[in-house]
């Protein structure tokens, strides 16, 4: 049995807004053995951050878990109370984000920011932690790291926040590193750059990722096993070569059609009609079903459960197995 | 901790994307009304403040001019709820028709300056340079100078009359009102859809008019209820010191400095328009406060 | 020239000025030809001037030096009355569709806004008509006429913004990053929209974007930008296959695929960031980058020459062709 540094199970969190409940992550289960990187794709509102969030206890009003659990490394998590939260977030679990610029705080030099979370968890003195946070800054590959330690935030280029961003969030060397579109902002030459570095971090540590991205060449390149998401629903989940070859939604299907292969020059591009629906007002059925080539009368009634496909290939349509 | 900040605007702006639609003016209001109950209760305090001195003849039974002299000096009783001053005239009486004019003198100049300090503001900032400079360091002039005693001069030399209360209180505050407008039109004038009209081929005042002045709104208004108490204090200042409103109308100002020498005898008269002036700057202040959590998307969440 | 030119820059400066008496060198000497009728993409990496080369060609943003001729006519030095008939034939369609419409206007107003500037209908009614045809013609549905921009998805102000882009009936439209905030399925509806518009409008794109993907399957011909110099000119497919310059081989090779068995350790990447534009590096600007650089790379500024029917600015691309 391998152990799991994240257990998922049913989890649901959403918004209380004036207009009512919205169900921004309806009964995810998701696990991340030690060491792996596990990807969740999916569009924009789909609800892909909002599992980050809820898993870093991170969810800010109107947003609340509604049921389920957590598990890190066997570790409750739901339910903790603030203070201990605190203690787990950035020593156990970090995360990093899309933007590294809102992230850092702006009137403090790298360093010190760096040290603080050395200072707080580690309860180490200042000097052991300045030559800790230089070695970080090196290991994630950044150069003349004394010149960048008394850097602000700001006289740093995008890659090198994002790499700010990754050393800080490794500084604890924590079991969990959740990366919510970390490269989505760079540029490609960086974004290669990025990515490399933390699947090297994650061999090197054996530090696990939840990689969170909505560009499937990313997951295509980084993951193990990947979660595909769609209106707050996992619909499919297979290991990287699984889905990739033979995937069975049609959700999946149409993502993958979306992406543009180098190598031909179609005159059209497949793309999959209409919108994301609202999280208001989902449809009856299953919640695909208004953009599914393949939906029938049983697709706008009833909703699909996941089912297994094949060992470790789990996928929520009635089609599924045609597909 | 600053590891973990996270944008705090992401919440929100991923919650508008989840629902597919963001807040419409109304769904603010509604939100202040409910998060801030304070704000709101202010606004309806006013709202009825706003009422009572429009209906104020219908509201009492006394003259507010001429009074009953065997009545004078009279503390508060059933008859008079907040007494009778030296002239035998109630004061509740005095403090609603006051409130006409303090009202009055609380919103006009307020609107007037913004509406030539939202002008020049604009202009200063859509057309930069030469303009910018000029209508900014006048400004700046404005501003150097301490207000009231500006308002002082211009009300000695003028003589003292609603209309030019007025006129003093819009002059002394339209800069500040030019300074906010000038910061929001050049953050404004940045944005991509004034870049697309400007693509297009829009003239410049049409751009200020059609794109800038309605995404401005929201300011002004929080400037709005933020500048009315300003404006009150100002005029109370001004009729405390004998250069604002003359008898024998009353306002608020007034009636507090008629009311001082006998604040030993019956501290009634002064202390009631006291209470009201404050009661009313707080409501404004509070209101505005509300209205700007609830309009700016800056401070919109918790 | 054999080709009907459009468009055409020669020698184009633009600088900005920058904190104390440096100035930000964001186009430093560019000639370029839009072919009428054609899809140029101009690709690059953020910060290296091509939406400010975009904004310059269509006379937004004035020149510090160099000319811009439309159709034979010289554009630079105009007063903005002999400019205006050029304006309407030069039209831009923005990167974010949140940020490019205002929030107070209904889409009606929105799309009428050229018709009524350069006064195109003679009464509203024939305004509302001719804003339905265009709504219609980017796939808006009639009742949506009298919404707001806050009731619609990206991809649905996307095709708002195209809507009023062509309502001038332009010849050239400059499309900045016109999808890179949307999601991918979306992505592909309007980069088909813009295909379909091209043909039926006979229109000529000046295509931005840092996404080597969509640009692939847009352009007819790309320019690759870096740090305000073009480095690549040539056909699509040619330089897909074949990329002459260091510099588009790197970004080629960074494009993340979406295939877990090309998830190969040993693609050469680009190291180091994006020189500063403030002062950028003497003789071949991308020497700092380039691991083929040599003396001369550092010295002197290789111009931009013909070499397989293409254009390429390297000292030493005949040598790296054989490699």
């Amino acid at each position: 049995m391998e152990e799991l540094t994240l257990k998922i199970e049913h989890l649901c969190s959403g918004f209380f807004t004036e207009r009512g409940y919205v169900p921004a992550v309806d009964d995810v289960s998701l696990v991340i053995p030690q060491g792996q990187v596990v990807g969740i794709v999916g569009e924009s509102g789909c609800g892909k951050s909002m599992i980050a969030r809820s898993v870093m206890g991170l969810l800010k009003y109107p947003g609340r878990i509604t049921g389920g659990s957590i598990q890190l490394a066997g570790r409750e998590l739901t339910g903790l109370p603030d203070r201990q939260m605190q203690r787990i977030r950035g020593k156990d679990m970090a995360m990093i984000f899309q933007e590294p610029m809102t992230s850092l705080n702006p009137v403090a030099t790298v360093g010190r920011q760096m040290r603080e979370a050395l200072l707080l968890h580690e309860k180490m003195d200042k000097n052991a932690a300045r030559e800790q946070v230089l070695n970080m800054l090196e290991r994630v590959g950044i150069s003349e790291p004394e010149k960048r330690y008394n850097a602000y935030p700001h006289e740093l280029s995008g890659g090198l926040r994002q790499r700010v961003m990754i050393a800080m969030a490794m500084i604890c060397m924590p079991k969990l590193l959740i990366a919510d579109e970390p490269t989505t902002a760079l540029d490609v030459t960086i974004e290669a750059q990025i990515l490399r570095l933390i699947r090297d971090l994650s061999r090197q540590t054996g530090m696990s990722v939840l990689l969170i991205s909505h560009n499937l060449g990313v997951i295509a390149q980084m993951c193990d096993a990947v979660y595909v998401m769609y209106a707050g629903k996992i619909v499919e989940q297979a290991d990287a070569f699984t889905l990739f070859d033979s995937h069975a939604h049609p959700y999946t299907k149409g993502l993958m059609d979306s992406v543009i292969d180098l190598k031909t020059n179609p005159r059209r591009l497949p793309a999959i009609g209409g919108v994301v629906p609202n999280l208001l007002h989902l449809p009856a059925g299953c919640a695909f079903s208004p953009r599914c080539p393949l939906a029938g009368e049983r697709c706008r009634a009833e909703r699909p459960e996941m089912e297994q496909l094949a060992p470790g290939h789990m996928c929520r349509c009635f089609e599924g197995r045609r597909a | 901790m600053a590891l973990f900040k996270t944008k705090a605007a992401a919440v929100s702006e991923e919650l508008a994307s989840q629902i597919g639609e963001s807040d419409t003016l109304s769904i603010k209001l509604r939100r202040m009304v409910r998060r801030n109950k304070l704000a709101a209760f202010s606004g309806v305090l006013l709202a009825l403040l706003v009422l009572c001195a429009v209906f104020a003849p219908v509201l009492t039974p006394y003259d507010a001019v001429t009074g009953d002299i065997a009545q004078r000096l009279k503390p508060p009783s059933a008859a008079h709820w907040l007494g009778t001053d030296e002239m035998g005239r109630d004061v509740l009486t005095r403090l609603l028709y006051g409130a006409r004019v303090s009202l009055a003198v609380g919103v006009v100049p307020t609107l007037a300056s913004m509406i030539i300090g939202a002008a020049l503001g604009m202009a200063a900032g859509y057309l930069g340079g030469k303009a910018d400079h000029i209508i900014m360091r006048l400004a700046d002039v404005m501003l150097a100078f301490p207000s009231l005693l500006l308002a002082m001069v211009i009300m000695y030399t003028l003589g003292g009359s609603v209309l030019n209360i007025f006129l003093a209180l819009t002059l002394i505050s339209w800069a500040s009102v030019a300074r906010v407008a000038r910061s929001e039109t050049i953050s404004l004038k940045e944005s991509e859809y004034v870049e697309a009209a400007r693509s297009i081929g829009v003239r410049p005042a049409r751009i200020i008019l059609r794109h800038i002045l309605p995404n401005c709104i929201p300011s002004f208004i929080v400037l709005f209820t933020l500048n009315v108490p300003g404006a009150i204090l100002s005029e109370s200042s001004l009729s405390f010191l004998g250069i604002g409103i003359q008898l024998p109308n009353s306002s608020w100002g007034l009636m507090v400095n008629m009311g001082r020498q006998f604040l030993y005898n019956a501290p009634w008269i002064s202390l009631a328009p006291s209470a009201a002036i404050m009661l009313v700057v707080l409501c404004c202040n509070f209101l505005g406060d509300g209205l700007r959590d609830a309009l700016d998307p800056h401070l919109n969440n918790d | 020239m054999e080709e009907n030119i459009l468009l055409q820059a020669r020698g184009l400066v633009k600088e900005f000025p920058a904190k104390g008496k440096k100035r930000v060198h964001a186009v430093s000497g560019v000639d370029l030809d839009i072919r009428a009728g054609e899809t140029l993409a101009l690709v690059g990496e953020s910060g290296c001037g091509k939406s400010t080369l975009g904004r310059t060609l269509i006379g937004l943003i004035p020149p510090t030096a160099g000319t811009v001729c439309f159709e034979g006519q010289e554009l630079t030095g105009m007063s903005a009355r002999q400019f205006a008939p050029y304006r309407r034939q030069m039209q831009l369609i923005f990167q974010d569709p949140y940020a490019s419409l205002d929030p107070r206007m209904t889409v009606r107003d929105i799309v009428a806004e050229p018709l009524v500037t350069y006064k195109l209908c003679p009464d509203k009614a024939a305004v509302t008509q001719r804003v339905r045809q265009l709504l219609d013609a980017v796939g808006i549905p009639d009742e949506f006429l009298y919404r707001y921009p806050h009731q619609f998805s990206g991809g649905q102000r996307q095709r708002i913004g195209i809507a009023r882009a062509i309502a001038l009936q332009p010849k050239l439209i400059i499309c900045d990053e016109p999808v890179s905030a949307l999601d991918v399925s979306v992505q592909s509806q309007i980069l088909n929209l813009l295909k379909d518009l091209q043909e039926r409008l006979g229109l000529t794109y000046l295509f931005i974007s840092h996404d080597l993907s969509v640009v692939r399957f847009m352009a007819d011909r790309v320019a690759v930008m870096f740090l305000g110099k073009l480095c690549e000119v040539g056909g699509t497919s040619a330089i897909y296959q074949r990329p002459l310059h260091p510099y588009t081989r790197f970004l080629l090779a960074a494009i993340p695929k979406a295939d877990p068995r090309l998830r190969d350790g040993s693609v050469p990447l680009l190291q180091g960031e994006l020189p500063s534009p403030i002062d950028p590096p003497a003789g071949c600007r991308f020497h700092t980058r380039c691991p083929y650089a040599t003396d001369r790379c550092r010295a002197e500024e290789p111009a931009l020459r013909p070499l397989e029917g293409r254009q390429v600015a390297c000292h030493r691309a005949e040598e790296l062709m054989e490699k």
